[in-house]
């Protein structure tokens, strides 16, 4: 679709293609208002493709352990794959140097007032970060439930993480977040037996009830619990990305599905 | 919040299509969202007079038409309206559903002044 040919105008839509109005031309556009973001996320993911590397957006509120599960991570795939990790956060470096610390190369955007990550940014870090030889790209989300489900970065997978002293309201409370998930780790998990109004039942039927059908897992990134079925799924997501990058195919994660088959209803 | 950065990536849209069509100005923008879009409306259209200022949309007046979400249910194949954290088929109360519409932000179209022609005397 282009912006002024008019060649996405169909029988449904034609009420608002170039019609005068009182002096005025109407043109229709018919684009998504992030389209920008969104050329520079197939961009983006065209690097990631041609690296033949699997990006991962982890996104979730402040402090529901996204780090900790990255520091996790690395220690357990140390020998098996060369992990890169972009950090978004509002200030500091802090979290990349947790990342650095672990001998895994890790990039800090600051965003200063954004309070998500965009396609742009994640481009400029790309430029200064050396992709070649990494099997997996972490992207750390600003902490926020809210806008970064809303900016494609060019990731192949979302990952959100709900800890359980959030509350297992959080996915009916925040729908086109989760809705984005492609996979949902229930973190902090070693804390449970604290906590009385957490239900892991109670999170994922919320969940369902958004018409999600990811899977969901628990672990306990600070007390290396659980781990194993998160490692198994990067390493068959690894596996797809690789059977894709051969065919020369590629994916988008969870809500681009949803904005991509919005698109094509348009045709 | 970030309604301001989609209004400016609007704004930019909007004012490379009235550029491509050497337009003067824009009169009017048109836009549909939907309540799964993550973004609101109301803080969009907040945004908008401070996002165009001094732009060639200056002026101009944004109308925002509402999305309903509505699913379409796997199960028993009706169609029903849904809320947001509840995406649930209203017929029959099955979680397979798809969305149908809801997820909208879209820009629909813009309403272009055309500059007066001064070459043709
Ligand atoms: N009990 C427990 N605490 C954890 C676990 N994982 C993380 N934490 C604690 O949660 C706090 C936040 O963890 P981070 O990993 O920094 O969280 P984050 O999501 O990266 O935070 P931001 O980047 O600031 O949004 C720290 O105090 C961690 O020690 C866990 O598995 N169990
Ligand atoms: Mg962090
Ligand atoms: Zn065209
Ligand atoms: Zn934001
Ligand atoms: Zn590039
Ligand atoms: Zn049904």
């Amino acid at each position: 679709m282009c912006d002024t040919c008019g060649c996405n105008i169909t029988p449904g839509n034609r009420e608002f293609a170039y019609k005068p109005v009182n002096g005025a031309t109407a043109v229709a556009v018919l684009k998504s208002l992030l389209a920008r973001n969104d050329d520079q996320a197939i961009h983006n993911r065209q690097h990631f493709d041609k690296h033949r590397l699997l990006a991962i957006n982890l996104m979730s509120s402040p402090g529901s352990g996204k780090t900790a599960l990255l520091e996790a991570t690395i220690d357990a795939l140390r020998d098996e794959y060369r992990i890169g990790v972009i950090e978004g956060d509002l200030e500091t470096e802090n979290d990349a140097k947790r990342i650095r610390a672990k001998g895994v190369p890790a990039y800090q955007i600051t965003t200063g007032s954004a309070c998500h990550l965009d396609a742009h940014m994640v481009h400029d870090a790309l430029h200064q970060f050396p992709l070649a030889g990494l099997d997996i790209l972490f992207i750390e989300n600003v902490g926020n439930l809210v806008c970064p489900a809303s900016f494609d970065l060019g990731q192949h997978r979302n990952v959100i993480l709900l800890s359980v002293t959030e509350g297992d309201d959080k996915p009916a409370k925040y729908p086109v977040m989760f809705r984005a998930a492609d996979l949902v780790l229930f973190t902090k998990s070693d804390l449970l037996p604290l906590l009385d109004d957490f239900s892991p039942a109670r999170a994922e039927a919320n969940l369902r009830n958004l018409a999600s059908t990811v899977p969901v897992m628990q672990l306990a990134a600070r007390k290396a619990l659980g781990l194993q079925p998160w490692l198994e799924w990067l390493r068959s997501e690894l596996a797809q990305q690789h059977a894709r990058v051969d065919q020369g195919e590629t994916t988008r994660s969870g809500i681009q599905a949803g904005v991509m088959r919005l698109h094509e209803a348009f045709r | 919040m970030h309604e301001l950065s989609v209004c400016q990536s609007l704004v930019d849209q909007v004012e490379q299509i009235a550029l491509t069509h050497g337009a003067k100005s824009v009169e009017l923008v048109k836009l549909r969202i939907g309540p799964l879009s993550g973004v609101e409306p109301l803080l969009l259209q907040h945004a908008y007079p401070f996002a165009s200022a001094g732009t060639l949309a200056a002026e101009s007046t944004l109308v925002i038409e509402l999305v309903p979400i509505k699913v379409s249910c796997e199960a028993c194949g009706t169609e029903t309206e849904a809320e947001p954290g509840w995406l649930v088929c209203g017929a029959c109360g099955s979680c397979h559903t798809t969305l149908v519409s809801g997820d909208e932000m879209m820009l629909m179209s813009v309403e272009l002044i055309a500059a007066e022609r001064t070459n043709h005397v």
